[in-house]
């Protein structure tokens, strides 16, 4: 059925939507960090009765502002575009996906939107108590939004809680707590949500330190630090836990988007974890497709086997073995018998439509019956978007976007930990404004976080390709049956408005911090 | 209670629910209506902040509105998320279009180094104002006139031509449901600014404007209706699924379904009321008049289009790919499970009130821009 898609659609229309994905990542995060930190920050306001402490809340609030509107214009289209562009996964999955999108709005959308509105207008309109009730509104809604979108992707990197049901030729929900509780979802809101409060704690260490270095502001800039700091460092160690468990959860749920952001190419017991490296092309091949290996790198022996399976021993699967052409007694399922497998499925169900066509109950019976068979399910509808592979090759990510992205946010992630926690050193110790190297870091730490950030939604991402639906459905499959010009002309207009609005946001934002506090 | 629950009551359930959110969507573009005229009502730089700034505090509940008006369709009816979204490609883009320029324009129009300059974020809301209530009126003209696709066995879209939606521009219906919901926005918009500012040239001049975009409304409205009501429409079989085209069918669904005829005419004779006092009366409250009486025609509009054994999303190109609620709905567990999430409606619906009642308590002036911190 989708054979005849043509690729040069499917690129431009993953294109469209990683521009989008990632233009709406610039924003979302400082949303969610900065919100924290002026509720916190109004919330001394309102205990200390201190008018200084509102000029530092109202201050942010301002930077918080331009911030979030931007965030609000990318996010509606990243909703509608799982209409527009994928349109064929929207039928496929729309029964499960499409609850978590609708409960967002529901429970999350209205609350930040509600009170944002008291937030900015409301300060000489409601009590104080409601205006800081609003602040805290105005926070949790922005992270529970982010909790149902995050459910969302997740189950698209792990699809659990579904049956599929052969009659709508589509997957049908059938249990709502698996899919919200699903432990990739869990570790991927805790992650998510934390990597967002540390990119606000950064933003606010970055500008105070600027502040500071111009000798100017030094009361909120100090106090900011404060409270950036502390939030801050309890984020990273958050991140880095979170990390961690999502890390291992990936190598078992997909396995190679693991091998990938490690270049594991060769399965081994006494896996070292790579610290820092860098990959060139080898002349090993997979298939049609080339391999990368190590020009230079450092690596923790044995550290990868411990940190996966719990032990040195553990053997981590490489590339290799995911392909079926590692060693023999390491071998798996390999893509070659999973397309074959996927595509028997596919027949069933091809089959199925036949008999339903020509109404030929016996034949709709006895193929009904299939898809209830538990073999039939765990041996082959759960490789059904392997039919779709032209290749075996196709079902390798690009190795080295996967593994640049993913050591570049872990190692920028340490380096954060480190700023966090000097940050609040010097300022305990009272000698922040002499360490003007360190006021430097701070700032820089701004693009870096972003980096970071960045790389991480790169890494999820890219490193799970070719799957739009782990192992059920390639993008290939997913994508709506336009033109590639259509997308293309989308694609652009989409291109130079975010990109105009991103040039005019930083100016602004520039602007307003160049001015300060209103006195 | 549990015994209710089947399959068809969830699916009418839903419908509801997103029949209520359309008219939801629809009053509240009052926000676009009055975006729509910032370069025509205001007389000075003052008058058009005042405006902007009434509007500005309320631009969010529309736009999450349409989000979860686009949530809720995905979640409970995804064969139309898929079919619709995917197929008329291009009016979907161009209404996103003009929302996402909208929800920028406010907090960076009056903001130093803007780079685009204030004019431009001017102009950008009177895109959002102008075209974006009419492309939805456009859009959802199409649930009584029909598209060109058809779905395959895997009920993928397929449409019938490049145009991707641009060619309901053709039909006459389509385009005059799309100006009425525009007038519409545009008599709610400056309705809503005669109750939220306090400003009397302002408001003598809003009161002028009044007639004619009310006028405008009624006649794109009532030929849209009578153009309807006299048409084809599509019957869906309840028993086998088939879809046949059939004479008066919208005229049937009325008389048919007494109490949502009910409905229609108690929303239309609010809107009427809601200017009959603005104009002869010199009531300031007119908005919530013509509001209630436009969800609740915007609301039984849309039960006429789904309910009925009607296809509320036809296809003129293979009349079998037609949706109805029956076929183009989530499954059972789904839109239980969402039934239940659907619970806390009201309670949003309250903190909704009770926050706007609080924000809105006084009057927009002259000296509130001038002493308020945040200002669009």
């Amino acid at each position: 059925m989708i054979e005849n898609v043509d690729l040069s659609l499917v690129d431009w229309s993953r294109a469209q939507f990683a521009l989008t994905a990632m233009y709406h990542w610039i924003f979302v995060p400082l949303t969610l960090g900065l919100s924290f930190i002026i509720a916190i920050m109004e919330t001394i306001y309102v205990r200390t009765g201190n008018e200084n402490w509102k000029r530092v809340t109202k201050f942010w609030m301002t930077l918080f502002g331009i911030n979030f509107a931007i965030g609000v214009a990318t996010g509606i289209i990243l909703e509608f575009e799982f209409g527009t562009n994928w349109s064929n996964y929207s039928w496929f999955v729309g029964d499960i996906f499409g609850a978590p999108l609708a409960i967002e709005g529901i429970l999350a959308f209205f609350l930040e939107s509600t009170f944002v509105a008291v937030m900015f207008f409301g300060w000489n309109k409601v009590s104080k108590k409601f205006h800081l009730a609003s602040s805290w509104l105005v926070a949790i809604g922005a992270n529970l939004s982010a909790l149902w979108i995050l459910v969302a992707n997740a189950w698209m990197q792990n699809p659990v809680g579904m049956t599929f049901n052969p009659d709508t030729a589509r997957n049908e929900m059938i249990d709502f707590w698996a899919v919200l509780f699903n432990p990739v979802a869990v570790q991927k809101f805790l992650h998510t949500i934390t990597s967002g409060f540390l990119l606000g704690s950064v933003f606010v260490l970055g500008i105070s330190s600027w502040f500071l270095l111009k000798k100017r502001e030094e009361w909120l800039a100090k106090r900011s630090i404060l409270i950036a700091g502390i939030f801050g460092l309890i984020s990273i160690l958050t991140v880095i836990y979170t990390g961690d468990s999502s890390a291992r959860t990936i190598s078992k749920v997909q396995p190679m988007k693991f091998a990938a952001f490690e270049a594991h190419y060769a399965g081994k017991g006494n896996a070292g974890l790579t610290v820092f490296g860098i990959l060139k092309n080898s002349e090993k091949k997979i298939g049609e497709k080339e391999t990368k290996e190590f020009a230079m790198r450092i690596q923790v022996p044995a550290l990868l086997s411990i940190m996966t399976g719990g032990d040195s021993d553990f053997y981590v699967p490489g590339i290799e073995d995911l392909m079926g052409v590692g060693p023999e007694e390491h071998q798996q399922l390999s893509v070659s018998q999973k397309m074959e497998n996927g595509k028997y499925a596919r027949e069933v169900l091809t089959d199925y439509k036949r008999a339903k066509m020509i109404k030929d109950t016996a034949q709709i019976r006895i193929i009904r019956d299939i898809f209830h068979d538990r073999d039939f399910i765990e041996n082959n509808f759960r490789y059904f978007g392997y039919a779709f592979l032209k290749i075996p090759e196709d079902a390798i990510p690009n190795v080295s976007v996967a593994f640049y992205s993913f050591h570049l946010m872990v190692l920028l992630g340490f380096f954060f930990l480190i700023v966090c926690s000097v940050a609040l050193y010097i300022l305990f110790r009272g000698t922040l404004l002499k360490n003007r190297w360190f006021l430097w870091i701070a700032i820089i730490s701004i693009p870096l976080v972003y980096i970071s950030s960045e790389s991480g939604w790169v890494l999820a991402e890219m490193g799970r390709q070719p799957w739009i639906i782990q192992d059920l459905m390639p993008v290939s499959a997913a994508v709506t049956r336009l033109t590639a010009g259509s997308v293309l002309t989308t694609f652009i207009l989409f291109a130079v408005l975010f990109t105009s609005l991103l040039f005019a946001e930083v100016s602004i934002m520039i602007r307003q911090i160049k001015t300060g506090p209103k006195h | 209670m549990i015994t209710l629950i089947t399959y068809s009551f969830l699916q009418s359930y839903w419908w509801i629910i997103i029949s209520l959110l359309g008219g939801l969507l629809v009053f509240l573009m009052f926000v676009q209506g009055g975006q729509s005229m910032i370069f025509s009502l205001p007389g000075n730089d003052i008058q058009k902040t005042m405006i902007v700034n009434a509007l500005g505090r309320k631009w969010e509940f529309t736009f999450t509105t349409l989000v979860t008006f686009g949530g809720a369709f995905f979640a409970s009816f995804p064969l139309f998320y898929a079919t619709s979204f995917g197929g008329a490609y291009w009016v979907w883009v161009a209404i996103l279009f003009s929302f996402v320029i909208q929800a920028i324009s406010y907090e960076y129009r009056s903001k130093p180094a803007n780079l685009l300059g204030k004019k431009t974020f001017d102009i950008f809301l009177f895109i959002n104002g102008a075209f974006g209530p009419f492309l939805i009126g456009v859009a959802v003209a199409t649930f009584f006139t029909g598209s060109r696709f058809s779905l395959d066995y895997m009920n993928q879209v397929t449409w019938d031509n490049q145009w991707h939606g641009l060619e309901s521009l053709l039909d006459a219906r389509n385009v005059a449901l799309g100006l009425a919901v525009l007038f519409l926005a545009k008599s709610n918009g400056i309705l809503f600014i005669i109750n939220s500012v306090n400003d009397e040239i302002l408001i003598s001049q809003a009161i002028k404007k009044l007639t004619i975009n009310f006028v405008a409304f009624l006649v794109f409205f009532l030929f849209f209706v009578i153009t309807i009501l006299l048409s084809y429409g599509f019957t869906a079989d309840l028993k086998t699924g088939a879809i046949d085209a059939g004479k008066y069918k919208y005229l049937h669904n009325f008389l048919q379904m007494p109490l949502v005829l009910i409905l229609f005419l108690t929303g239309v004779i609010s809107v009427l009321y809601g200017v009959e006092v603005t104009l002869f009366r010199g009531s300031r409250k007119g908005i919530w008049f013509t509001g209630a009486g436009t969800i609740l025609a915007v609301f039984s509009l849309l039960l006429v289009a789904g309910f009925n054994g009607t296809s509320f999303y036809p296809s003129l190109s293979d009349m079998s790919s037609s949706l109805t609620i029956r076929n183009a709905s989530s499954s059972f567990y789904t839109l239980k499970t969402m039934m239940y999430v659907s619970f806390i409606i009201p309670f949003v619906a309250g903190y909704i009130w009770y926050a706007w009642e609080a924000v809105s308590s006084k009057k927009i002036t002259v000296e509130e821009m001038k002493d308020e911190g945040h200002i669009y």
